[in-house]
């Protein structure tokens, strides 16, 4: 897909990497939206930098004037206190500044409009992975409706090569309130509303994990309903989409675990495949331990934290809606020792 | 001439006991104690949103801090908005638009003076019901709760499933009471300003700052009003079952967020217009010269009061509109700060060639001039759909939208209170501190809302009570934070100068800046009455003419 | 600054300004169409999407006749003005008093209205969203119609005792500017509901 002002991306670049923005944006937690690596935030970051140039040099002159009447203009002590030549305007002046900004608003408009039009009329390739992304409050669903997967708070996508496109189009629904999906360095925001179907897409053209939260007010926890985006080569996609459609584990050493999970009211919230625990309320825990995080990024993925966040989730994010579950401390540790089966 | 006035009331003071005092000033009618006490209730809630902010700003000083629970940042940052806006913003504004309008037409009061009183009332009711929350949000059985809702309010977060208990209608009426009061001062100045020009002064020779509050009550009555009706059919759902933003029935949460903005952004310019007012006042007297360009600053007005009713959804880039919707709300935008441009040009044509005094009035227009242009511009970053699709709900809408606010209307709203304070008062305020407090708040305001902007560019989004580290946020969070300390100190500086010069300031007299408009022929401060006489007028400056017989402004304008 | 001792003002002629009861009233009228505005837009906005229950063809009922009542009380309250600014008091009582009846007959028509759609069909502000648009709009202006009324009462009331005057004139053009507007509204509320809704 081509994309107008990618002219103005290399000396943009150029610029930036002076300040130290860029030098942050290459870090791979990075969140900058000048670091982009994915269509949408190329075309943003070319038209920004124009309108930046062109905002800029509005401020430099308008700057320069008021700057010099300020100095030249200022009264003396040797005015003697007579007043200065009383005009009262001039058409001609006024038409100047008019006519100019008028001219600057133009040029602005026609160069926001295509790549208005650029972003969000793309056709759909037939090669596009599919994602339903469903807000919650204050955990991400992610639903591949072809794939027959359903996970929560990290998404995979592929890697898309610019020669043979693989974007992913993404679906935005809400269960509850509004939320908002914002991954800077991949594309712009785009909210997600309840009994309304948003639509955005992405073609990251890097291997690697991407950060993002949500971006608008939700509620209590909105702070921490974070976003982790893993973007995978074919292969690995492939391998992840796999293990994703297989059903929750068997182990029969954590069998005590598992009956704790499916007899108190997990299952209310919870889903893992293949077993009785078949709630939508809460993120789909299949593949838990696939995740980097817990909580929609509120915490680590390891033992400890699993093991507090189960017992206590207000310690890791207070006033998420998931309720203590209060248990005792052998089913508590049998429950966590069954989830940490769930590859 | 009303030099010869005797200030009667200076006679009457001595012997009054304190309850005859109170007494007269929460029965009056008169628009200046009216305007004084929206004043002073603008100044109370400026302190309590001020101190707010800091709280929030502690508690962003660095990730993961816990200065705050969640619960409590997220009424913090409702609170704040809404009392800024509500209670402090449109109070002070109409407060100096009550004490100003009449005195600069010649009038003896406003229009409608006990509709005047009530519309005060209204308002600090509001203002009360708002803070009441605290104690009253849920019911007094539990914890009292302040509105978490954000100051917008969205659907459906504001719905009973989402906001039990009663702290989002403690919102919802403490606003609509305040919206009330509103569109009654908008009616009142309106009238007044139509029907009480005292004669000569025909709407081609009134003072700008009589223009600009006559549009922004114009706005006042179509853009206040629908906020009323969004509320109005919030509280239909949450009391009487009704569905208006109730999406599992079918109802829209899109048509809030219209019906809001559609109010939210005109609202913006309702708030500046009368700044502008400030700013079109006093510049040409520390210039000494007329404003340049008169009719094109009517204009422009006139202009910026259609063109802003256009624009509202530059607020929804983000819900999914479609690439026209989206295409149409840029130009708008875009194309309202062309008038507003327009206006930075006169103003700097006034100054171009004139003797430029440096008091400390015409030191925040100065200040104004320079913030007010880069709000203007972020502002066009932000009008441009894409940009606003990465920097929208970001930490640079809020340094855009705090550098309109607090760069501009505060900042227009110091210059009037250094400039009027001695019309008001009959004392100067302090030079050396009005000074001090400018060039403190400069620094502090530039390390906040400079800084603030580049988190907004590395992705930080707005309305978040703690963030995660590694993301480069941190020290600049700290910077932004530092500089609210400042301002805080240069605030207190300016309470002090208010407070002390009320009592040691040099006297003023009639005219202390040699003005040219009525409000300075009469004296300081002015008698109950206004005028012994009214005026008759033949230019936009009749002091000027006066002043200056052998070349008034009645032979060019 | 007076004008006999200042020789450079000239004084104008006849400086008359607009009177700023109707120039209140003009800006009250204003405000309240911006918020109809929105309940109407509201309405036309739901007008098919309600996800269940009775919609507006199956259930109403145009109501010509009380319709007819408010607007020709807009002619009545207008010639009763006449008759008082020409000092005909007693006529002007008359026509007042037709005013009011032919207000109080349009309230009486919209309970009747309601009671129907309630009692037979079911439908309430809660019911769907043809329900909640429907009632708050047509609510919303039967509030300003009991609002007008009340005030129609009040001067009514100074009327029958003998306090109104042809100098009252202007403050009963002012009430009639009101109750015009009430009356606008409706023919607006009218075409949305039950023309252009069904």
């Amino acid at each position: 897909m081509k994309f107008p002002l990618k002219s103005f991306e290399p000396p943009g670049r150029i610029a930036l990497s002076l300040v130290c923005l860029a030098a942050a944006g290459r870090a791979d937690n990075s969140t900058s939206i000048f670091a982009p690596a994915a269509t949408p935030a190329h075309a943003i970051f070319g038209l920004s930098m124009f309108v930046l140039a062109v905002t800029g040099l509005i401020f430099v002159v308008v700057f320069t004037l008021l700057a010099y009447a300020v100095i030249k203009f200022r009264g003396r002590a040797g005015d003697g206190g007579r007043e200065p030549a009383q005009v009262y305007g001039s058409t001609q002046i006024e038409l100047a500044w008019t006519v100019i900004p008028v001219l600057i608003v133009v040029v602005l408009f026609l160069a926001t409009a295509r790549v208005i039009h650029a972003i969000q009329d793309a056709p759909k390739p037939a090669s596009a992975v599919d994602v339903t992304v469903i807000g919650h409050q204050f955990w991400w669903e992610f639903r591949y409706p072809k794939l027959g997967i359903v996970t929560a708070n990290e998404m995979h996508i592929p890697v898309s090569d610019p020669a043979h496109p693989t974007p992913t189009f993404l679906k935005l629904l809400s269960a509850d309130t509004d939320h908002s999906f914002w991954v800077p360095t991949l594309a712009g925001k785009t909210d997600l509303i309840p009994n309304r179907v948003n639509e955005m897409w992405l073609d990251p053209s890097r291997v690697g994990i991407y950060l993002g939260q949500c971006a608008q007010y939700c509620g209590t926890q909105h702070a921490k309903m974070l976003l982790r985006v893993s973007v995978d080569s074919a292969a690995d996609f492939d391998r992840w989409v796999r293990a994703e459609q297989q059903a929750g584990a068997q182990d029969a050493k954590v069998v005590a675990g598992k009956r704790v999970f499916e007899t108190t009211a997990c299952i209310n919230c919870h889903a893992i495949n293949g077993t009785a625990a078949d709630g939508r309320f809460g993120p789909d825990l299949t593949h838990l331990m696939s995740r980097a995080t817990l909580a929609s990024g509120g915490a680590e993925n390891t033992s400890a934290l699993l093991r507090l966040w189960i017992q206590n989730p207000d310690a890791i994010k207070p006033g998420s809606l998931m309720p203590a579950m209060k248990l005792n401390d052998a089913d508590l540790d049998a429950v966590v020792a069954y989830l940490e089966t769930l590859r | 001439m009303s030099t010869e006035v005797i200030p009667i009331e200076a006679l009457q003071a001595a012997g009054k006991p304190w309850t005859e005092t109170l007494h007269e000033w929460v029965t009056t009618v008169d628009h200046k104690r009216l305007g004084l006490l929206y004043i002073v209730l603008a100044l109370l809630f400026l302190v309590v949103g001020g101190v707010e902010a800091l709280i929030m700003r502690i508690q962003l000083v660095h990730a993961h801090n816990t200065f705050v629970s969640p619960q409590v940042f997220n009424r913090l940052f409702t609170m704040h908005g809404t009392t800024m806006i509500f209670f402090v913003a449109m109070p002070i504004l109409f407060g100096f638009a009550n004490y100003l309008v009449p005195l600069m037409i010649g009038a003896r009061d406003m229009a409608f003076p006990r509709l005047n009183a009530f519309s005060f009332w209204l308002s600090a009711l509001g203002g009360l019901l708002l803070y009441f929350s605290l104690l009253g949000g849920s019911g007094l059985y539990g914890a009292g709760n302040a509105p978490d809702v954000g100051w917008w309010a969205y659907a459906p977060l504001t719905a009973k499933a989402f906001s039990p208990g009663h702290s989002s209608d403690y919102w919802t009426i403490a606003v609509m009471l305040s919206g009330f009061g509103s569109v009654g001062t908008a009616i009142n100045i309106i009238a007044t300003i139509l029907s009480m020009r005292c004669p000569g002064m025909h709407l081609g020779r009134m003072p700008l700052l009589a223009w600009l509050n006559l549009v922004m009550s114009g706005m006042v009555l179509i853009t206040v009003t629908p906020l009323t009706a969004a509320q109005l059919m919030l509280l239909v759902d949450r009391y009487l079952g009704g569905h208006f933003f109730d999406t599992q029935a079918g109802g829209s949460a899109v048509l809030w967020m219209h019906f809001f903005w559609i109010f939210g952004h005109p609202e913006v310019y309702v708030l500046i217009l009368p700044c502008f007012a400030f700013i079109s006042e006093i510049v040409p007297v520390f210039s000494r010269k007329p404003i340049f360009g008169y009719p094109v600053m009517v204009g422009a007005t006139i202009c910026i009061g259609f063109v802003s009713m256009s624009v509202w959804a530059h607020h929804m880039f983000t819900i999914g509109m479609n690439s026209y919707a989206n295409s149409f709300f840029t130009i708008t935008t875009m194309a309202v700060g062309i008038p507003t441009g327009i206006k930075i040009f006169n103003w700097l044509g006034t100054m171009w060639g004139g003797r430029i005094q440096f008091k400390t009035p015409m030191l925040f227009c100065v200040g104004f001039l320079f913030q007010f242009l880069i709000a203007g511009l972020t502002g066009i970053m932000l009008a441009s759909a894409p940009f606003d699709w990465q920097l929208g709900n970001s930490y640079f809408v809020v340094a855009h939208f705090h550098y309109v606010i607090v760069g501009g209307i505060l900042f227009a709203l110091f210059a009037a209170f250094y400039y009027w304070y001695p019309k008001i008062t009959g004392r100067m305020l302090s030079e050396s501190l009005g000074k001090l407090h400018f060039w403190l708040f400069v620094i502090g305001f530039h390390a906040t809302f400079d800084t603030m902007h580049i988190p907004g560019i590395l992705g930080m989004p707005r309305r978040i009570y703690t963030y995660e580290p590694g993301r480069g946020w941190d020290a600049l969070n700290l910077v932004v934070s530092v500089g609210t300390a400042i301002q805080a100190i240069a605030i207190l500086i300016f309470v002090w100068n208010l407070i002390s010069s009320y009592w040691k300031g040099a006297r003023a007299g009639n005219d202390p800046w040699d003005a040219w408009t009525l409000e300075w022929s009469v004296a300081s401060p002015p008698p109950a009455y206004n005028f012994a006489s009214i005026p008759a007028v033949a230019s936009r400056r009749p002091l000027w003419d006066l002043k200056h017989p052998e070349d008034p402004d009645s032979l060019y304008e | 600054m007076s004008a006999v001792t200042n020789p450079l003002v000239r004084q104008p002629a006849g400086w008359i300004l607009p009177d700023r009861g109707k120039v209140a009233m003009a800006c009250l009228i204003v405000a309240e169409s911006a918020i109809f505005t929105i309940f109407v837009v509201a309405y036309l906005y739901y007008l098919g999407k309600s996800v269940a229950g009775p919609t507006p063809s199956q259930v109403l009922q145009t109501p010509i006749f009380y319709s007819a009542c408010l607007l020709f009380s807009s002619f009545t309250i207008h010639r009763a003005g006449n008759l008082l600014q020409r000092g005909r008091r007693d006529r002007f009582l008359a026509w007042w008093v037709l005013t009011i009846v032919l207000g109080g007959l349009f309230l009486y028509g919209t309970g009747q209205e309601w009671h129907r759609l309630i009692y037979e069909h079911g439908l309430t502000i809660s019911t769907n969203l043809f329900g909640t648009t429907y009632y708050s709009l047509v609510g919303l202006h039967a509030s300003h119609l009991v609002a007008g009324l009340t005030m129609l009462m009040i001067v009514l009331y100074f009327g029958v005792t003998g306090r109104v005057t042809e100098d009252h004139s202007p403050r009963i053009e002012v009430l009639s500017m009101y109750w015009h507007f009430v009356d606008a509204v409706w023919v607006v509320v009218f075409i949305i509901v039950y023309v252009i809704g069904r």
